[in-house]
């Protein structure tokens, strides 16, 4: 195998990963508030889906990532007033989303199935994208890339350094105490939602303005999942999100790799490397449950009712 | 209200004037008026449901109240959220920490704080250490709060206080989880507060420890004040009258037995813990007699979680020849199993472990009754009823009836119940943990007896408790744990309270664990 292939396969895992990392980054805030929301598949389709079509409408890419992110945080609007105003219970409301998002996406957009829209184009950033091989696989990307770069950097440092990291930290151990000391649970809880949405919204728009700029029905494939099973993989921890999203890039685009090696093995068994790769990730990490409980945020999937207080 | 009225020198630090609060289906204040002076150790007492977690919410703006008042230095204020009554300098210590396991102990107490008092303080570290030091608290700003003990916990949340130059301290049954040499120390700490003019509010059920330290004290029955008195001429006898409205046998003292043959032994027990902040057992050996009650007394947190899991057979590990029955090994044998061997369990989460939150009580009474109410595959509802309202009369349960969904009781009856059932069932070995923990005196009394009863019928009872006074009065044995390690067992007669504290602490350990020093300090 010559550098410049490694270079593309890198470059391309970087590619792959950036909805799962944007979701994972998104959800990852949500966990830590001590919220589960499974509906990401969901979201994500209804995402990619307004964002083709307001790019399609307005020929603004711009616009399209604008409506994917408002149509995802009114999604996980929807799921914030079932969880936390209604008592609903979270597992059971995020999977309903799921199923919504995926059929209302698949209605909204069966009219723009086959159109293809003006996505993003590369940039090369000056000077970096002339460092040998690096600049190659980092900084020749699309700005949604580099916007992922950037979101990981800013959330890592306000969930670690700030005082709304401490508080979303508090809420999500354990929101009675926080409660008791003045904290606005339900609040931090419907923001940290809403933020996930949005995020997810902007995977979405990733996918159908950037990925492959079209629209098919149901053409996440599943990323809304893998991207949960990051969240947990990566231990609630940001570095490490970023790192697990560009693995399982990587397992996605395995078979291409394979194939180009002239690999002999069924293409469709490959395409099912990520997928597998999730549920091994799960087992090995689920195995050491002393890890998991410790670093897992304490209410995570509890309901917070403050008018059971008294 | 003559109390609250009388003239005095100064202003008062807070005064409640006919404070009223009603639930739905109960007036949990009735016009309750109270008044704290500067510098005054003042105690609320009362029984379970008498209306002191409201009145002390009230206080702390987590509860409205429908009407009344409140004067603070003199002024009107209408306290509307926790962080308003911050703001004015009241801080709260609550029965069931408050804190954030995962995070530091300056993150936590930085939590509690408004940008501008974070400004004023400057460095917060530096502040913490230096009223440590103040006041002897012995806290250390940079650890985790999921690595201190029960009693370093505590002081964390009255540092909490503190950083806030409190003004009122309202504290709800600190000493209950505490040793006996900690209590002590808590008690310097409070002394040295009001001295500098700190108001305190004291809530506690041990009569002994608002006698020693409390000036005034207020009495609250079903939702009334019912008397005022200066705990210093009182006796606990004379106050937990007030409290429950007849004489009660607080102190009577039971008599103590010697058991027969052992029954129940545990040899050489060693077991790793699955919790992340759990404790391992170290080699434990104790034996359990037919007709004893055997106390294990110990600060929370310290094997008692993982003794009765493995006890009761809800740690399903297979522990062979470390546990066994009248000479039979049971370490194979399932929770159920055991069970039908005639052990019973009281587990100290009642809701969720001794009782299923949404089940009604004669569903809950079924779990551990099956044998005599099912009938080819069928239950005999009939009879299950009949049943559960026995165990509802004898135990004084206070519910709607026995039709009421188990999470629908307060704590204290739901735990009148739970033991109810368990002692019903005649077991030949009882394990037993916190037997009343919030329940209220008179309850209590009976808890006692039918314990009591149950041992004079030659049953092994193994008590574990943090609440040593009534390990004392209860139990014939004793001994504590202490970071998972047992201490030698000893009757009670040869033992004192400062023995077993000193055990607690873990003196009887060869080789120290590190933070049995910091215990002791």
């Amino acid at each position: 195998m010559d550098a410049d292939l490694i270079v593309q396969i890198l470059f391309a895992a970087i590619k792959t990963g950036t909805p799962l990392l944007l979701i994972a980054l998104g959800e990852v805030i949500c966990e830590k508030s001590g919220v589960l929301n499974l509906g990401q598949e969901g979201m994500m389709l209804m995402g990619a889906v307004v964002g083709f079509i307001a790019a399609y409408a307005t020929g603004n890419a711009g616009l399209g990532v604008l409506g994917a992110m408002l149509m995802g945080s009114f999604m996980s609007l929807i799921f914030a007033v079932l969880v936390l105003q209604l008592g609903a219970n979270q597992v059971a409301t995020g999977l309903a989303l799921t199923i919504f998002g995926t059929g209302l996406s698949a209605f909204v957009g069966s009219d723009f199935v086959g159109n293809t829209v003006q996505g993003f184009q590369p940039i090369a950033i000056p000077v970096l994208s002339s460092i040998p091989y690096l600049g190659d696989i980092l900084f020749k990307h699309d700005i949604l890339v580099y916007l992922s770069f950037v979101l990981a950097v800013v959330i890592a440092y306000v969930a670690n350094k700030t005082r709304v990291g401490l508080v979303l930290k508090a809420v999500g151990e354990n929101p009675h105490a926080a409660n008791a000391i003045g904290i606005k649970v339900l609040q931090v809880r419907y923001l940290a939602i809403l933020f996930g949405g949005a995020m997810t919204g902007l995977a979405g728009a990733y996918m159908s303005l950037v990925y492959t700029p079209m629209w098919a029905e149901n053409m996440t494939a599943g990323r809304g999942w893998i991207a949960l099973a990051l969240v947990v993989f990566a231990s609630w921890r940001v570095g490490r999100i970023m790192l697990g999203a560009y693995l399982f890039g990587f397992a996605s685009i395995m078979h291409l790799v394979l194939q180009g090696l002239g690999v002999n093995i069924s293409s469709n068994l490959l395409a099912m490397m990520p997928y597998v790769a999730t549920v091994i990730v799960m087992v090995i990490i689920s195995a050491d449950q002393f890890k998991e409980k410790l670093l897992a945020p304490r209410s995570l999937g509890k309901p917070f009712d403050p008018r059971n207080m008294a | 209200m003559a109390e609250t009225l009388k003239k005095r020198h100064s202003i008062a630090r807070i005064e409640l004037a006919n404070i009223t609060k009603q639930y739905p289906g109960c007036l949990a204040n009735d016009s309750v008026s109270l008044t704290l002076m500067p510098g005054e150790i003042h105690a609320l007492l009362g029984e379970n449901g008498a209306g002191k977690s409201t009145l002390v919410k009230t206080i702390y703006g987590v509860v409205a109240p429908d009407s009344g008042d409140i004067l603070w230095d003199g002024k009107a204020v209408e306290i509307k959220s926790p962080s308003k009554a911050r703001e004015l300098g009241i801080g709260m210590v609550f029965q069931h920490f408050s804190l954030f396991e995962t995070l530091t102990v300056s993150q936590n107490i930085e939590l509690c704080l408004s940008k501008t008092q974070l400004t004023s303080i400057g460095n917060l570290s530096h502040k913490i250490s230096e009223l440590s030091t103040k006041y002897g608290l012995n806290v250390d700003p940079s650890r985790y709060v999921h690595s201190l003990s029960i009693g370093e916990r505590q002081r964390v949340e009255i540092m909490r206080c503190l950083v806030q130059s409190v003004k009122l301290l309202i504290l709800d049954e600190p000493t209950s989880v505490l040793t006996p040499q900690e209590v002590s120390g808590l008690f310097v700490v409070l002394r040295t507060l009001a001295k500098e003019g700190c108001s305190i509010l004291f809530i506690s059920h041990k009569l002994h420890e608002v006698t020693e330290i409390c000036q005034q004290a207020t009495i609250l029955r079903a939702g009334k004040v019912i008397a005022t008195c200066e705990p210093a001429r009182e006796t606990p006898a004379t106050i937990a009258k007030m409290m429950v409205g007849e004489l009660a046998e607080q102190d009577a003292g039971y008599s103590k037995k010697e058991g027969h043959h052992t029954l129940f032994t545990v040899s050489a027990l060693n077991l790793t813990t699955k919790q992340p902040f759990g404790t391992s057992l170290k080699n434990i050996n104790f034996e359990l007699k037919a007709g004893e009650i055997l106390g294990i007394a110990g600060v929370a947190g310290n094997g008692q979680d993982e003794l009765m899991a493995i006890i009761s057979g809800e740690d399903e590990r297979n522990t062979g020849h470390a546990l066994s029955l009248e000479e039979q090994s049971i370490g194979q044998l399932s929770a159920g199993q055991r069970r039908k061997l005639g052990m019973a369990y009281v587990p100290e989460e009642r809701l969720g472990r001794g009782a299923v939150p949404d089940m009604s009580l004669t569903e809950n009474t079924l779990l551990t009754h099956s044998q005599g109410f099912i009938k080819k595959g069928l239950v005999q509802w009939q009879p299950l009823k009949a049943y559960a309202n026995k165990l509802i009369v004898q135990y004084k349960v206070k519910c709607h009836g026995e039709f009421s969904e188990a999470k629908s009781l307060s704590g204290g009856n739901l735990q009148k119940f739970i033991m109810g059932r368990e002692i019903g069932q005649n077991p030949k070995v009882l394990i037993c943990a916190h037997p009343t923990w919030g329940v209220d005196v008179g309850a209590a009394l009976a808890i006692h007896q039918a314990l009591l009863a149950l041992r004079d019928q030659g049953a092994a009872i193994l008590l574990v408790s943090e609440d040593i006074d009534e390990l004392f009065l209860l139990a014939d044995r004793m001994a504590a744990v202490c970071d998972g390690h047992l201490s030698p067992v000893v009757k009670t007669a040869d033992t004192s309270i400062d023995q077993i504290g000193q055990w607690m602490a873990g003196t009887f350990i060869s080789t120290p664990a590190h933070h049995t020093e910091e215990t002791t300090a």
